[in-house]
C-alpha cells in the first residue's frame, strides 16, 4: 500500500473491534494463528531461523525510538547453551508526547503477548519479561489478566501447542523513572536495583539480564511480528515509506481537535497527519511547530513542513527524527521559552545522575532557561547554552544526556528570534 | 509504629520471588506491596522490606529513593499526581495545578491539614492525548481535566467515591 493510500488502510494492531482484549475475542478474529503456524507448521518454517529471516525481510524498524531492524537484532543472540536466555518488552514508555503503547496493553493485549511469543521461539528464549512503567496500574492489571488467560489456554507455559517449546511470561511493573525506557536501564530495574544504564558494550545480546542473553524489544515492534507471520514480509515491506516500512502507531498531542493514537502507514504526510487525521488545529489556531516523535526529537518550524513525511529518511532532511511518532501540534500562541523550560525541567528531574555532563548539564540548562523565561536572561545565555549542549553530547553512558541537549539547541536555532526578544526585554527593563 | 508483613502478605512475596531467578529482582515489586499495605515506604518499612528479603537495608533505600512513585514520607489519604509535562503543560496543565492547590489552600508538594490530599507536581504520565490530567494515588488516571471535572473530582474523594477507569474510545479517523 502506498503511502497516498492511507485513507484506505485497515488497522491491524488497533482495530475496532469490540472487546478484542478478551482472549476468546482474539481468537475468534485469528488470534495466535500466527503462533500456531510457528510452532506447528514445520513446511512454512523448518525452525526458528526462518522466523528470524521473515521478520528480518519484513524490515520491522523498531517502535521504541532507536529504528533498528529487529529481525536483525533478533539474529545477534548467540547460539543457544541450554542456559536461561531472556527477552525483556519494553513497555516503561514515558517521553513526553507517547503513550501508544497503552492503547495496545488496553485494547489488543494478546497480539503484544502472541509476538513475544514468536519472538521468544525465534530466539530460542526461555522466559519473557515484560516492564511496564508503574503508572500503567491498569494496564499493568490488564496484562496480568491477558498472560493469565493465554497460560490457561496453553499459548503461554510447558510444551506450547505440543510442540515441545516452553516459556514463562512475567509481568513486572516500574516504580516512576523516565530512565528505565532505556534498555539497559530496564535491565537493572528488572533485577531489582536503581535504574542506572549500563555501559556498552558488553551488549545484552551477549550479557543481558542476570548475565544471561537477553534481547529487549519495544510493545509495538513485538506487536507488529504477528501481522508479519499470517501476512509475510512482503505484505509489512510493502507499507507506507520504503526504508521505514509497516504501520506505525501515531499519538498526536497538543494543539489539534482530534488528539489520541492512530494506526496508520508510516510515511504519512505531517500536514495531513495534523490536517485530516487529528482534525486540525484547535480554535481556528494558526500552526506554529511540531515535535515529531517524543520531545527528544528536534522541533521543525511550521514552514519547514511542506513535503516532510513521517519517516526517517524525510525527518532526518529537515534535521529530525521519526523517535516514537509520538507528535507534539503546538499553535501560534506557544511560548517556546516557556516550552522549552518545561522540557529542560523534564529531562533534570529525570537525569539518573550517573554522569557528570548529564547530571549537571542538564540542570544547568534548566536554571539558565528558568532565568530566560522569568526576563532575567541576557543575550549571552543564547550561546551559554548551546555550548553546554555540544558538551553534554555523546559524553554519556546512554543517550539521556542527547536527548536533553537536542530540544534546547535545536529549539533555540530554530526560533532564536523568540529567545533573544525575551533576553532583550530584560535589558529594557533593567534600563 | 511498628511495621510486619502477615501470613498472607509472606506468601504473596514467596510468589513474586518465583518469578525471578534470584531475590534482588522482588526489591521493586515487595517494596510496592508494602506501600499498599502501609501507605508509604518511610525507613522503617524499608527495613522490614530489606530483612524480609535477606538484602541490605541500603540497597532497598536506594531502589526505594530512585524511584518517584514511592512515598518515602507519609502522604495525605488521596495523592493528587498533575502532571505538567510538555503535552498537559500545553493544554492547561498549571492551570488544573493552580486550581488544585487554591481549591485545597496547599501548594504543590504539601499535605492538608485533615491529612485527607496531598498534591504533586508530576512529570509526564504518558497520557499526551487526553491532556490535561493527573493520577489519584498511583491508581486511576483522570483525563481530559477542566476545572468542573477537577471540581466533582475533590467532592467525589471527600465522599468516600474513587474514580472509574476512563476508557478512551478510540478516535475514529475522519476519511474524506
Amino acid at each position: 500500500m502506498s503511502t497516498a493510500d492511507w485513507k484506505n488502510y485497515e488497522p491491524v494492531l488497533i482495530p475496532n473491534t469490540k472487546d478484542l482484549h478478551k482472549i476468546d475475542v482474539y481468537q475468534q478474529n485469528g488470534g495466535y494463528s500466527a503462533l500456531k503456524s510457528v510452532l506447528t507448521d514445520k513446511k512454512k518454517w523448518e525452525g526458528p531461523s526462518d522466523v528470524i529471516n521473515e521478520v528480518k525481510a519484513a524490515n520491522i524498524r523498531g517502535r521504541g525510538g532507536a529504528g533498528f531492524n529487529a529481525g536483525l537484532k533478533w539474529s545477534f543472540m548467540p547460539p543457544a547453551d541450554g542456559g536461561p536466555r531472556y527477552l525483556a518488552c519494553n513497555g516503561d514508555e514515558s517521553e513526553p508526547g507517547t503513550f501508544k503503547d497503552r492503547k495496545i496493553f488496553e485494547y489488543n493485549p494478546h497480539v503484544f503477548i502472541e509476538g513475544a511469543l514468536i519472538a521468544a521461539y525465534a530466539m530460542e528464549i526461555t522466559s519473557i519479561y515484560v516492564y511496564i512503567r508503574g503508572e500503567y496500574k491498569d494496564y499493568i492489571d490488564m496484562m496480568q489478566k491477558a498472560v493469565d488467560d493465554a497460560y490457561e489456554k496453553g499459548f503461554i507455559g510447558e510444551d506450547i501447542l505440543g510442540s515441545g517449546y516452553s516459556v514463562d511470561f512475567y509481568v513486572h511493573s516500574g516504580a516512576g523513572a523516565y530512565i528505565c525506557g532505556e534498555e539497559t536501564s530496564m535491565l537493572e530495574s528488572l533485577e531489582g536495583k536503581r535504574g542506572y544504564p549500563r555501559v556498552k558494550p558488553p551488549f545484552p545480546a551477549q550479557k543481558g539480564l542476570w548475565g544471561r542473553p537477553t534481547t529487549i524489544n519495544n510493545i509495538e515492534t513485538l506487536s507488529h511480528v504477528v501481522p508479519v507471520i499470517n501476512k509475510g514480509a512482503d505484505w509489512f515491506a510493502g507499507i507506507g515509506a520504503k526504508n521505514h516500512p509497516g504501520p506505525i502507531l501515531y499519538g498526536i498531542s497538543g494543539h489539534v481537535n482530534r488528539p489520541g493514537v492512530y494506526e496508520l502507514p508510516s510515511g504519512i504526510p505531517v500536514l495531513e497527519l495534523i490536517n485530516d487525521v487529528a482534525g486540525g488545529m484547535r480554535n481556528g489556531k494558526q500552526l506554529k511547530a511540531v515535535i515529531p516523535g517524543g520531545s527528544s526529537t528536534p522541533i521543525l518550524r511550521a514552514d519547514q513542513l511542506d513535503g516532510v513525511t513521517m519517516d526517517s529518511d524525510s525527518l532526518r532532511e529537515v534535521g529530525t527524527m521519526l523517535g516514537t511518532a509520538g507528535m507534539v501540534v503546538m499553535d501560534e500562541d506557544t511560548d517556546m521559552v516557556d516550552m522549552l523550560w518545561r522540557i529542560a525541567h523534564f529531562y533534570h528531574h529525570e537525569s539518573c545522575g550517573q554522569c557528570t555532563p548529564c547530571r549537571d548539564g542538564t540542570g544547568w540548562l534548566e536554571k539558565i532557561l528558568l532565568k530566560i523565561k522569568n526576563g532575567d536572561g541576557e543575550i549571552k545565555d543564547l550561546d551559554l547554552l548551546l555550548d553546554i549542549t555540544t558538551q553534554m553530547e555523546g559524553r554519556t553512558i546512554c543517550a539521556l544526556a542527547d536527548a536533553a541537549a537536542w530540544p534546547v539547541r535545536h529549539t533555540i536555532n530554530r526560533f532564536r528570534d523568540e529567545f533573544e526578544a525575551r533576553c532583550k526585554k530584560s535589558v529594557h527593563a533593567i534600563a | 509504629m511498628t511495621y510486619e508483613f502477615d501470613k498472607d502478605d509472606l506468601k504473596k512475596i514467596d510468589d513474586i520471588k518465583a518469578k525471578y531467578p534470584e531475590v534482588m529482582p522482588a526489591t521493586l515489586p515487595v517494596l510496592w506491596l508494602a506501600q499498599n499495605k502501609f501507605g508509604h515506604v518511610e525507613p522503617e518499612v524499608q527495613r522490614l522490606v530489606a530483612e524480609t528479603l535477606g538484602l541490605p537495608e541500603a540497597h532497598v533505600h536506594g531502589v526505594a529513593t530512585f524511584y518517584t512513585q514511592y512515598y518515602k514520607e507519609k502522604k495525605g489519604k488521596h495523592v493528587l499526581d498533575v502532571c505538567t509535562c510538555l503535552s498537559c503543560q500545553l493544554c492547561g496543565g498549571y492551570d488544573m495545578l493552580n486550581h488544585i492547590e487554591d481549591k485545597l489552600g496547599i501548594k504543590a508538594g504539601e499535605t492538608t491539614e485533615d491529612g485527607m490530599f496531598s498534591v504533586q507536581e508530576v512529570e509526564c504520565l504518558g497520557a499526551c492525548g487526553y491532556a490535561p490530567m493527573l493520577q489519584v494515588t498511583n491508581d486511576k488516571y483522570v483525563n481530559n481535566l477542566t476545572k468542573e471535572k477537577v471540581d466533582k473530582l475533590i467532592d467525589d474523594l471527600k465522599a468516600g467515591k474513587t474514580p472509574e477507569y476512563e476508557e478512551i474510545k478510540m478516535p475514529l479517523r475522519k476519511v474524506d
